[in-house]
């Protein structure tokens, strides 16, 4: 089922980073749309570019980071194209992000209470008088314990879990159409990470907000997304609704993926693992298709340049798909 | 048949301040403990891969620093092939015997190498300081080593900011090994790690448990992966053991309501089956002086009766090695875990 | 070593600055080694001509005993780096161990040896300098010693600082599995990884400890006359100023500060070079 628009839609985005050790073509045609309350997965080992990818979209990227291609719509507005004025009026209202270390992502010498404020303010067209209540309704919201008390607490005296409950505060305070959440449970406990991705999701069905989770956590992501982007390399290889990309995967690289995680039922010789390693990237010359080299079912059409295969939900990148 | 390390009722505070009062040594009361870890006793036989999970603030490190013998037990026994290891004082552990029978292999290889070693110097360090080897004897048994690891011998000459994750956790693994100990700890070794190279560092320390004849007490926060490789597991909460048992008992049948609430959080692998799970509320009890009639998890766990906060419960056995401390553990109820429906085509 | 080698010609590529003071000190270290001997004029030698301006006999000028002012500055140049050297050398010794047990250690070697750095500090670090010197007597090991001493606590400081951190690294712990006892940690794993950092130290302090050294000379508490010193130079000609004889003091003081600043350049360019990190 496609969405008529959808809120977010990126086509052909390249992104390079100039090194000293040469050119780094970190994001190669990487493709992919976020309907409107749709909650999908960007997965991907590290160095796969997801995190690059996220912050692309926001416009946050290293200063030594050039976007070479492709366009991000969000709405009418090409995100790559627009000014860093439109940008900053975006950030934070329309599309948010929480961030993968919760205590580093705070500034630590404000209470969080006036942290959350700065964004009602600044994006909320709050008055700087009422500021301070909303923002203890919103620290209820998270479900933080005596929120009154705390919004006068510094990040250091609140535990992970808190942090990152506070930081949701900040990122749904004014109510965001897309939620971007880079690893948002990476560092958290296993009881602290249900309970933090429970309260997302749940927010996020309440406004009817589209969130983009990137995360190496497969198991995650197939439990609170519908659809699932996998990416390698800097580039896209598979998208598929989720229940479907388990039971189906059509790469390789995804089946590869998904025999190598760790799950009920499964003894230790039989998970499969994936030879090679990450292809470098800052060599000239590169495959077309960056998992060629570690690929099983390699052949010779393998080397002519990448398609994509599929269209609507469900899209491969490769010639010779499961 | 004498377990390989037998730990009876060991503990460990630390003094902290007390509340409201100062440091000053003639000012307010005596200083508040904290109970690290409280009446720990467990064993690990030859041969066994023990697990250890629990949250942050469980007392997992402190366990660990213990056994390695970094720090001293402020009471309780640590037997070491029938020897109390607690006996000689962690500073001049160095120098016995024994330092070499337990080794650890640590969870951020960036951090437990020194960067300004090759990864030969550092697979050759407990080689060199504990069996006094060197010369050509030292660059056999380090090549050995390497081999034993998968690690390309070319690679030895490298730093570790010129290695990979995956490499640098095989140098780690090496130096662990390299003095044959019989038990080794092993702290999230895999933590770091890309799924895919994770896969490959458990099976090759699967390989070398059954190659060297080790025993293995594996730290982890993952329950996917203790659940593939661990013999038996022990839970941990607020320094104390809440449950211990055979890991397919535990992870089918946990007794406790926080082993329950632990293993339902991990992600189920059905698509969309986040609802309906037990949760925890609210936040840990505080170790600093707990009282020592109130169970650990009151407050927190779902049943809460006058026994919770009258009477400390005990580890007690509830059948075939199975033990659970709680006063009314939930026997034999199967913990629901959806078996995935996935074809995999590798 | 390569990687080494290529950052080394990236930064200086980079920073024409740095390449610059790298080329100074380069011009200053042959003037060190080999000045003596190849000046014009013995530096020592009075001469029939005291007083004469700038010329193309005398291209820095004669001072009032007729001495060639280019030759003594020229041979200065040995004695300023060889007493900077020295004591910058015994600062780094004595400072950077104690500051490493300090730091590592903590508990009494901490306290005895942080009081120490304290007192020291407690003084106007030129003033104590003096004091030792008029104390202990004009030579020149005592120079040598007062500048040390004074140096001491910013390598106690730094290297305390730097073992604090180290002492938590996973890997110092690891050495303590593999059979290394405490001390053996200390020269063996922090020593050799607070190193970079030091060095950076090193070539920073080295400007002040020739600044320290012609201080001293300065106002008659160090070297003494006929020795050719920068600052003995800069005292003697001192007086001819309101003269009008400003080449005997202005030469040995531009050449001191080339040498002071050359220094600073190199512990800027030194520090880029060994940690990214700390980049200004």
């Amino acid at each position: 089922m496609t969405p008529a628009a959808p809120l977010l839609e990126v086509k052909n985005l390249n992104v390079e980073f100039r090194t000293r050790a040469g050119t780094v073509k970190a994001l190669e045609r990487v493709g992919f749309s976020i309907g409107k309350g749709e909650a999908v997965a960007v997965v991907g080992e590290s160095g796969s570019g997801k995190s690059v990818t996220a912050y692309a979209v926001m416009g946050i990227l290293d200063r030594a980071a050039r976007v070479t291609g492709g366009k991000v719509a969000f709405g009418d507005l090409d995100l790559l194209q627009a000014s860093e004025t439109d940008l900053a009026d975006i950030r934070g209202r329309e599309i948010s992000m929480i961030f993968q270390n919760p205590r580093a992502a705070l500034n630590p010498i404000r209470r969080v209470g006036d942290q959350i404020a700065d964004v009602l303010i600044r994006h909320g067209n709050v008055k700087r008088a009422d500021a301070p209540a909303k923002a203890v309704q919103l620290l209820a919201t998270v479900g933080i314990p005596d929120p009154a008390r705390r919004a006068g607490a510094y990040p250091f005296e609140l535990s992970g879990g808190m942090c990152q409950r506070v930081m949701i505060a900040i990122a749904l305070a004014c109510d965001p159409q897309l939620l971007i959440a880079d690893e948002p449970t990476t560092g958290l406990d296993v009881t602290t990470q249900a309970v933090i991705m429970d309260l997302v999701m749940e927010l996020g069905r309440r406004r009817g907000m589209a969130m983009m989770l990137i995360t190496h956590d497969l198991g995650m992501a197939l439990e609170y997304c519908n659809r699932v982007v996998v990416m390698h390399a800097g580039h896209v290889v598979e998208t598929a609704p989720t229940a479907e990309l388990f039971r189906r995967p059509r790469h390789p690289y995804t089946a590869k993926l998904i025999a190598a995680t760790p799950r009920p039922g499964t003894a230790l010789r039989a998970l499969a693992s994936i030879p090679g390693a990450m292809p470098n990237l800052r060599n000239v010359s590169i495959p077309p298709c960056r998992y060629s080299p570690r690929c099983e079912r390699f052949g010779s059409d393998c080397e002519r340049p990448l398609p994509h295969f599929g269209e609507g939900g469900r899209m491969v990148s490769c010639w010779n798909p499961v | 048949m004498t377990p390989l390390l037998e730990v009876t009722n060991l503990a460990r505070h630390f003094a902290v301040p007390a509340k409201g009062g100062s440091k000053l040594p003639f000012m307010g009361g005596a200083p508040s403990q904290l109970h690290a870890v409280d009446q720990v006793s467990f064993t690990i036989a030859e041969g066994e891969t023990v697990g250890l999970v629990g949250e942050s603030g469980c007392g997992k490190s402190t366990l660990v620093r213990l056994l390695n013998r970094l720090i001293d037990p402020t009471a309780g026994v640590i037997q070491f092939q029938g020897k109390d290891l607690a006996e000689v004082p962690a500073r001049r552990f160095v120098h016995t015997d024994q330092r070499a029978h337990i080794q650890m292999v640590f969870q951020d290889a960036n951090d437990s190498l020194n960067p300004r070693y090759t990864a030969a110097d550092a697979i050759a360090d407990p080689a060199r300081r504990l069996k006094g080897l060197r010369g050509a004897a030292l660059k056999e048994r380090v090549h050995a080593l390497a081999d034993m690891c998968g690690l390309p011998r070319e690679l030895l000459s490298r730093f570790p900011h010129q290695l990979s994750g995956g490499q640098k956790a095989r140098v780690g693994i090496a130096r662990a090994i390299a003095v044959e100990p019989k038990l080794l700890i092993l702290d999230e070794p895999t933590a770091a790690l890309d799924v895919s190279v994770q896969v490959v560092i458990l099976q090759l320390l699967d390989d070398l448990k059954n190659k060297l004849g080790m025993s293995y007490l594996f730290v982890s926060h993952d329950l996917n992966v203790v659940r593939l490789i661990c013999d038996r597991v022990l839970v941990m909460y607020l320094g104390k053991i809440v449950e211990s048992g055979p890991t397919a008992r535990v992870f089918r049948a946990p007794a406790h309501p926080y082993t329950r609430a632990l293993l339902s959080a991990i992600p189920s692998f059905e698509p969309g089956a986040h609802g309906g799970r037990q949760r925890v509320a609210g936040e840990p009890r505080s170790p600093i002086d707990p009282d020592p009639k109130v169970c650990r998890f009151y407050g927190r766990c779902p049943k809460g009766e006058v026994r919770c906060h009258s009477e400390m419960p005990a580890l007690t056995e509830i059948g075939r090695g199975h033990r659970v401390t709680c006063h009314f553990p939930e026997t034999g109820a199967v913990l629901h875990v959806p078996q995935p429906n996935l074809k995999i085509v590798a | 070593m390569k990687s080494a080698l290529a950052h080394a010609r990236y930064v200086l590529g980079d920073n024409v600055v740095t390449a610059f003071a790298f080329g100074m000190f380069a011009l200053f270290l042959v003037m060190a080694a080999v000045g003596p001997w190849i000046v014009p004029y013995d530096p020592l030698a009075n001469g029939p001509n005291p007083l004469e301006p700038p010329s193309s006999r005398h291209w820095f000028g004669t001072d009032q005993t007729g001495r060639d002012i280019f030759s003594r500055v020229v041979a200065a140049t040995q004695l300023d780096f060889a007493i900077a050297f020295a004591s910058v050398a015994l600062a780094f010794g004595a400072g950077t161990l104690a500051g490493i047990a300090a730091g590592f250690f903590g508990g009494w070697w901490e306290r005895i040896i942080g009081r120490m750095v304290d007192t020291i500090m407690a003084f106007p670090l030129f003033v104590l300098a003096m004091g030792i010197v008029a104390a202990m007597g004009n030579t020149i090991f005592n120079i040598v010693l007062a500048t040390g001493i004074i140096n001491f606590p910013i390598y106690a400081r730094v290297a305390r600082a730097e073992a604090n951190v180290i002492r938590n690294a996973g890997y110092i712990e690891a050495a303590r599995i593999a059979g290394y006892g405490e001390t053996r940690i200390l020269f063996t794993q922090i020593l050799p990884n607070i190193m970079p950092i030091m060095v950076v130290q090193i070539s920073l302090t080295m400007g002040y400890a020739i600044l320290n050294a012609a201080g001293l000379s300065f106002i008659g508490l160090g070297v003494r006359p006929p020795t050719a010193e920068w600052g003995i130079m800069v005292s003697d000609g001192a007086n001819f100023i309101q003269n009008g004889q400003w080449w005997i003091a202005a030469f040995p003081g531009l050449v001191l500060m080339l040498a002071v600043f050359c220094f600073n350049l190199l512990g800027d360019g030194l520090r880029d070079m060994i940690d990214p990190r700390r980049r200004t």
